[in-house]
């Protein structure tokens, strides 16, 4: 039995709960993320004012574009792997959802607590490749094929430095474990001084800077988003997807820049927390029970200032070519996320 | 001061103007609210002055995308004076502008010898039909009322002699 704000739930509702909210920590940010980011703040940015017609300030623009991708024709093109290409849209959105299972909200509120949850997390990340590929392969389309496979050219080069740029975090925390790394943020200190626990994005600041290059790149946003690039390749793998099918395919990409969001808050910032010496908590167990109402709102703050960042840097940059793609990941970032594990140790060790 | 790498100037450049923005309002209108006038000489739609037509066919011959159709017969008209012969003049039956074919080049304007075609500055004539974007006789008269003066001639151009 877990009491969630002095209420006792058992077993089947914490796990109804759990599953409540895994859909809703995936959909919610992504339909955020769309709104503020990609419809409002994009305009802004462009000096227009963007939708204003759906809803006050066009905030039901969302809810009109997914009727209009509802009612729209499921087209498989006829020389097309119908099966492969009916499953591909889901499998990148199952990544999705496998991601949140581990991403802690709260000192109770996550839906699993596993020990090797980032090594889980970064293993589950990738899946979306092999979804990305079916859809390019799926589609008999050359343009398509050519998409997918320069998808999975750059997610399998940036998956590297992402996760080199991990073990920085892990090595510090001493721990995989998505909740405990939290803990060890917010209940650490830096060379003594606790005031401000020790969120990782300041001792390990070139490995967010690493991390969130690296994501960036994974999310195929701007200006790493060649396998999409609309001037050549018309949207690569997802060309051939109309209706419901491409819905869910921008589903999956909005959702996953929320959940990798949701990851870099956990990993760098601090997660759920706020620092414990303000409070007085020192571990898990003696944080007070209110933090479970708090941490989810602490989390989708964090989570909106990381996808900021990301949009921002999406909507103000130009593409990369695809060998200055390639080279970027290999002759700079792991090097320097090399580097950087190299530093984390020599320090975890000598202090 | 040292160089600023060009990817952190353009993020200050889209955060500077999502700023502008947020405080002084958008550089474009939302436009079925509010209407932006276009400059006097835009190539809106083409306005026929019927009087003037003597269907000499250069407008549809010089049109790159014969998109003018015209059709004509000649009339015997009363003499002008006491005796004389009776008078041939071109009467117009037909002078249709299909503007799902035209791309607004204007020749046709250009090429009109007697100054029967004018550019007006309207826009709003989209059909949900294509076939009703060919514009008749009539409708193309109509547009006449809405053909903007002519600006006034710099001081100290010369006139042109009638």
């Amino acid at each position: 039995m877990m009491s969630v704000l002095a209420v006792e739930v058992p077993y089947w509702g914490q796990s109804l709960l759990r599953v409540l909210g895994g859909i809703v920590a995936v959909l919610l940010p992504a339909g955020t993320i769309v709104y503020v980011f990609l419809f409002k703040m994009m305009s802004f940015m462009q000096s227009r004012l963007g939708p204003m017609e759906a809803g006050p300030y066009g905030s039901l623009q969302l809810v009109a574009e997914v009727g209009k991708w509802l009612q729209k024709e499921d087209i498989i093109p006829e020389r097309a792997d119908a099966r492969i290409f009916k499953m591909a849209p889901v499998v990148v959105l199952v990544s999705t959802f496998l991601l949140i299972a581990v991403v802690p909200f709260g000192p109770d509120a996550w839906f699993t607590n596993f020990e090797v949850g980032i090594f889980y997390a970064l293993a589950v990340s990738s899946l979306s490749v092999l979804g990305i590929l079916m859809a390019g392969w799926a589609s008999a389309n050359k343009y398509s094929l050519l998409g997918g496979l320069r998808a999975a050219g750059q997610l399998i080069a940036y998956e590297l430095p992402m996760v080199l740029a991990v073990i920085g975090v892990v090595i510090q925390a001493g721990t995989m474990n998505l909740q405990q790394i939290v803990v060890a943020q917010n209940s650490g200190s830096i060379f003594g001084f606790d005031g401000l626990g020790n969120p990782y994005i300041l001792t390990q600041f070139v490995g967010f800077v690493v991390f969130m290059i690296a994501i960036q790149a994974e999310l195929t946003q701007a200006p790493f988003d060649m396998p999409i690039a609309e001037s050549e390749l018309v949207s690569g793998y997802m060309t051939e997807y109309s209706g419901f099918r491409f819905l869910i395919f921008f589903i999956g990409e909005f959702a996953t820049a929320g959940v990798f969001s949701l990851l870099t808050s956990v990993l760098f910032l601090g997660g759920w927390g706020v620092p414990f010496a303000w409070f007085g908590w020192s571990d898990v167990d003696s944080v007070a029970n209110w933090m479970n109402v708090a941490g989810p709102i602490i989390m989708i703050t964090k989570m909106m200032l990381i996808a900021f960042i990301i949009m921002w840097v999406r909507f103000s940059s130009p593409r990369f070519r695809e060998d200055q793609l390639q080279r970027f990941a290999w002759k700079v970032l792991i090097p320097v996320s090399l580097g950087n594990i190299a530093l984390t140790s020599i320090f975890k060790v000598v202090m | 001061m040292p160089k600023v790498p060009g990817m952190v100037k353009g993020l200050g450049v889209t955060l500077g103007t999502l700023f502008e923005t947020v405080t002084k309002g958008a550089n474009t209108v939302q436009y079925p609210h509010e209407k932006e006038a276009p400059p006097t000489r835009a190539r809106g739609v083409i306005a026929l002055h019927e009087g003037n037509c003597t269907s000499c066919m250069l407008c549809a011959r010089s049109c790159p995308d014969w998109c003018i159709y015209i059709e004509g017969h000649k009339e015997l008209a009363p003499p002008r004076r006491e005796g004389g012969k009776p008078r041939k003049v071109n009467m117009l039956d037909r002078f249709d502008i299909d503007y799902a074919l035209c791309m607004y080049c204007g020749i046709c304007v250009e090429v009109c010898p007697f100054d029967a075609l004018f550019w007006t500055p309207e826009y709003e004539y989209s059909e949900p039909r294509i076939a009703d974007l060919l514009h008749d006789k009539a409708k193309l008269g109509e547009w006449m009322e809405t053909v903007p003066e002519a600006p006034e001639l710099e001081s100290g151009a010369e006139k042109k002699k009638k």
